[in-house]
């Protein structure tokens, strides 16, 4: 039924039959009759953030958290183009967001209006689309689209910019129909490429499955079909950070994450293997290494739904344009219609080998003396915390890199990161926007404390909605991974990369009206965890961490996945010339 | 065969492939892209080819269907197989295209060009300019005691020969209005 109504009315109605109930935002002149509406009911909980980054990496967490799109209003002008960094972030990683904006009055477009800025313009290049609406009829159509087009094909972030006197403005509100849009990525795949690849499975001595945010992106459904793959196939089974947790990390042909501080077993299979099937992951350079020494002889099979995915990096063999869910549902089909087979003496051997592999234990470390090791911090964190129901959210820097090592996830949508972009300050606004979803789970960022001051204004966010997020700092005074890098690139040149003038974290959380702990001991490190999450409110905890730590496995920049370092030794020169050209 | 499957030989390109194992054949490729006509679609298409780094040799851009909402935007472009492959996949996933077509691939096209050139000059060479134009169909558009404008039309090859021999002729201003094609049969 279409009713007419107000442009800013228009908007809280949309947003109620999208069946949104959480938006993230910040006022401003340019929005203030929407605000003027949402304080008018009740059905959609406004989240006002410090600061309109916070607000889309928070919309960014609550997506990848509940699999449902996230909702972020912000003003004109400053509140647009703070909000580019959290667009760009989600473009990278595939994650749905509607971002609206305020705009000047149509008729005062192009004058340099006060806080006038071209916000479609600016965000073109880091949205899947955005649309400038000038006429409140055209309004509810373009919401609508707007979350169709989001949560769709391969998801990302949308951006509808509405002046102001198309908010004020009456037109016609129509409700959501089924899509009328000619936006319909598909998500079949071709069913003659699917037996290509089951012909492939059957006959593959060393195969193994690279997963990604795509299996994520695919819905809880996908994870299933795929571990009922792997299980019934036998194959081993490597992720990349996005695909952290479509297979457990405690199920039994996990190999660990591959890539350049993936695991040695992982990256070695990826090296070796006969059949690579690759299932929602994009050959990102923290993958290939050196990309014509990669995978040097494999079939490479390839599924993907979007099209620009496959042979941007790597060629492959057996494309598949469609849904991984989809897909792995018709790939199990066929493969159980022809008998099951897998060649099951070859992949006794494969095991075999990586069985060898593992033997590395390329995560060993020891913890000695009194100083806490950040790995230990992490292998403590997760003992204490595994049984929760649990929502792990980081920062970027070596301390992301350590979680995902460390840090074991058992289902989809527990794990949040900033992997495409690597954006400094995205955990602990993520770590609000996954509370929001979840207000009764165990929220955890495990930040670095120079990552987590990016966004610290947040502080004020957790305490005014009492969302108990624990900020897992392991502080080691470093720009840590920038830190690396110098000293294994520029002769321990460690130009700006040391955490000056840090506050003391437990005061600070103390000016907040929060708990802050402070743990330098390994002694009392089970006790200041427990007392972190046993605590019911935020909490920003400062673990003092051995400061040169290095991350490794690493697979330098330029090198093959089977010329990676493992440890301390011999790291001098590792990286020629040509490498360190390579971010 | 797939689409998507590339010219055996092509190389895996990217920002952080130093070396490129396999020699890079650079080829040219006229594109039909079929978009919304909304404000914007043009420099969603243009930003596509800078961001990327991609190359557009030409651009053409009308709408060719008023009650559809839909314009034709012809672009020339060139790359290697893997690259041109890359450009119509990243073309296809802008929400506003609706179709892709590689009219260099997909049978024989047709392909035309507009162009009008003002040749300077009196005497031999004015006689010459007129001689030549009309050897190549290009008709005189407007005319001063001292100059031509020539109005051709053709493939751009054709257009680029009579450019060529234009320039001794006295030359002075050339405006062309890039590639637009269409692909033969049904
Ligand atoms: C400091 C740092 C270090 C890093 N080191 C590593 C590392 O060692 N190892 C590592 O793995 N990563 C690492 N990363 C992350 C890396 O940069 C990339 O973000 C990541 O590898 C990409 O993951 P992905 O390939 O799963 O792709 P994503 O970015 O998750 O993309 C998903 C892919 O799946 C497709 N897709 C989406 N939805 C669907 C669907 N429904 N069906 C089918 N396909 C779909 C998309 O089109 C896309 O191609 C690091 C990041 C940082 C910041
Ligand atoms: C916004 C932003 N700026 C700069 C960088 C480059 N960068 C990557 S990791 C890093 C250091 C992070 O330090 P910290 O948060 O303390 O984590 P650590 O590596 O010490 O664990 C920097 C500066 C980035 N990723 N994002």
């Amino acid at each position: 039924m279409t009713r007419q109504m107000s442009g800013a009315k228009m908007i809280v109605q949309a947003l109620i039959d999208q069946g949104v109930d959480t938006v993230f935002g910040y006022p401003g002149g340019a929005v203030l009759p929407i605000y003027d509406e949402v304080f008018q009911q009740n059905a959609i909980r406004h989240i006002l953030v410090r600061h309109e980054q916070g607000a889309v990496h928070a919309a960014e967490g609550y997506a990848r958290a509940t699999g449902k799109p996230g909702v972020v209003l912000v003003t004109s002008g400053p509140g647009a183009t703070n909000a580019v960094t959290g667009l760009t972030d989600a473009l990278m990683d595939s994650i749905p967001i509607i971002v609206l904006t305020g705009q000047v009055p149509t008729f005062m477009i192009g004058s340099d209006a006060f806080q006038e800025a071209d916000t479609v313009g600016i965000t073109r290049p880091c949205t899947k689309h955005n649309w400038l609406v000038k006429e409140t009829d055209a309004l509810s159509g373009v919401l609508h689209e707007a979350f169709h087009v989001a949560t769709h094909g391969r998801p990302g972030p949308v951006l509808v910019d509405i002046p102001k006197d198309v908010q004020f403005a009456t037109g016609t509100y129509t409700p959501p129909k089924p899509s009328v849009s000619h936006y319909q990525p598909k998500v079949k795949g071709d069913m003659e490429e699917i037996t290509e690849l089951v012909a492939a499975i059957e006959k593959a001595k060393k195969p193994v499955f690279y997963t990604g945010g795509g299996v994520i992106n695919s819905g809880p459904a996908a994870s299933q079909l795929l571990r009922e793959l792997v299980k019934s196939t036998g194959f081993p089974i490597t992720s990349t950070l996005m695909g952290l947790g479509c297979y457990p990390a405690s199920g039994e042909n996990w190999l660990g994450m591959l890539g350049m501080h993936g695991l040695y077993q992982a990256n070695m299979a990826m090296h070796d293997c006969d059949l690579l099937i690759n299932i929602g992951a994009r050959f990102d350079d923290r993958i290939t290494g050196r990309i014509d020494a990669f995978s040097p002889k494999s079939t490479k099979a390839h599924i993907d739904i979007d099209p620009s995915s496959i042979n941007k990096v790597i060629k492959t063999d057996i494309p598949i344009v469609g849904d991984v869910g989809h897909v792995l549902e018709d790939i199990l089909k066929v493969w159980k219609s022809r008998g099951r087979q897998t060649n099951s003496e070859a992949l006794t051997k494969w095991w075999a080998q990586i069985e060898e592999w593992k033997k590395v234990d390329c995560l060993k470390f020891t913890q000695k003396g009194k100083i806490i090791k950040p790995q230990h911090a992490l292998v403590r964190l997760e003992e204490l915390t595994k049984k929760y129901d649990r929502y792990i959210c980081t920062e970027v820097g070596q301390h992301q890199m350590w979680a995902a090592q460390y840090l074991g996830f058992e289902d989809p949508n527990r794990w949040m990161t900033s992997g495409g972009l690597g954006t400094m300050g995205y955990g602990f606004p993520a770590s609000i926007g996954v509370q929001m979803a979840h207000p009764d789970a165990l929220v955890i960022n495990v930040a670095g404390e120079a990552s987590w001051l990016m966004n610290m204004q947040e502080m004020g966010t957790a305490v005014q909605y009492r969302l108990p997020v624990k900020q897992f700092i392991l502080n080691n005074e470093r720009l840590g991974m920038v830190r690396q890098w110098q000293e294994l690139l520029h002769g321990e040149r460690y130009s700006q990369s040391w955490s000056e003038a840090l506050p003391d974290f437990v005061k600070l959380a103390d000016a907040f009206g929060a708990k802050g702990i402070l743990c330098s001991d390994p002694d009392d490190l089970d006790d200041a965890i427990m007392e972190m999450i046993t605590h019911d409110g935020p909490v920003i905890f400062d673990c003092l961490v051995e400061k040169h730590e290095n991350c490794f496995p690493m697979i330098p920049s330029g090198k093959a996945h089977n010329e990676m370092l493992l440890g301390e030794a011999s790291t001098q020169g590792v990286i020629d010339s040509k490498g360190s050209v390579l971010v | 065969m797939s689409p998507l499957k590339i010219k055996k030989g092509a190389t895996s390109h990217s920002a952080y492939n130093l070396r490129p194992t396999f020699s890079d054949v650079v080829e040219r490729h006229t594109l039909a892209v079929l978009v919304e006509n909304e404000p914007g679609v043009l420099a969603r298409v243009i930003g596509l080819f800078s961001g990327r780094g991609y190359n557009i040799d030409s651009l053409t851009v009308a709408e060719v269907d008023h009650t559809g909402h839909l314009s034709r935007i012809t672009i020339v472009t060139s790359g290697t197989p893997q690259v041109i492959e890359q450009i119509k996949a990243q073309l296809g996933r802008i929400v506003s295209v609706h179709d892709v077509h590689d009219l260099t691939v997909e049978g024989a096209s047709v392909e035309r060009e507009l162009a009008m050139f003002k040749v300077s000059g009196t005497g031999e060479k004015r006689v010459e300019a007129l001689r030549l134009a009309d050897i190549f169909r290009a008709s005189v558009v407007d005319s001063t005691l001292e100059s031509f404008i020539f109005e051709i039309t053709g493939a751009p090859d054709k257009i680029d020969a009579f450019a060529e021999l234009m320039r001794p002729l006295g030359l002075t201003d050339v405006a062309r209005t890039g590639v637009a094609a269409l692909s033969r049969g049904e």
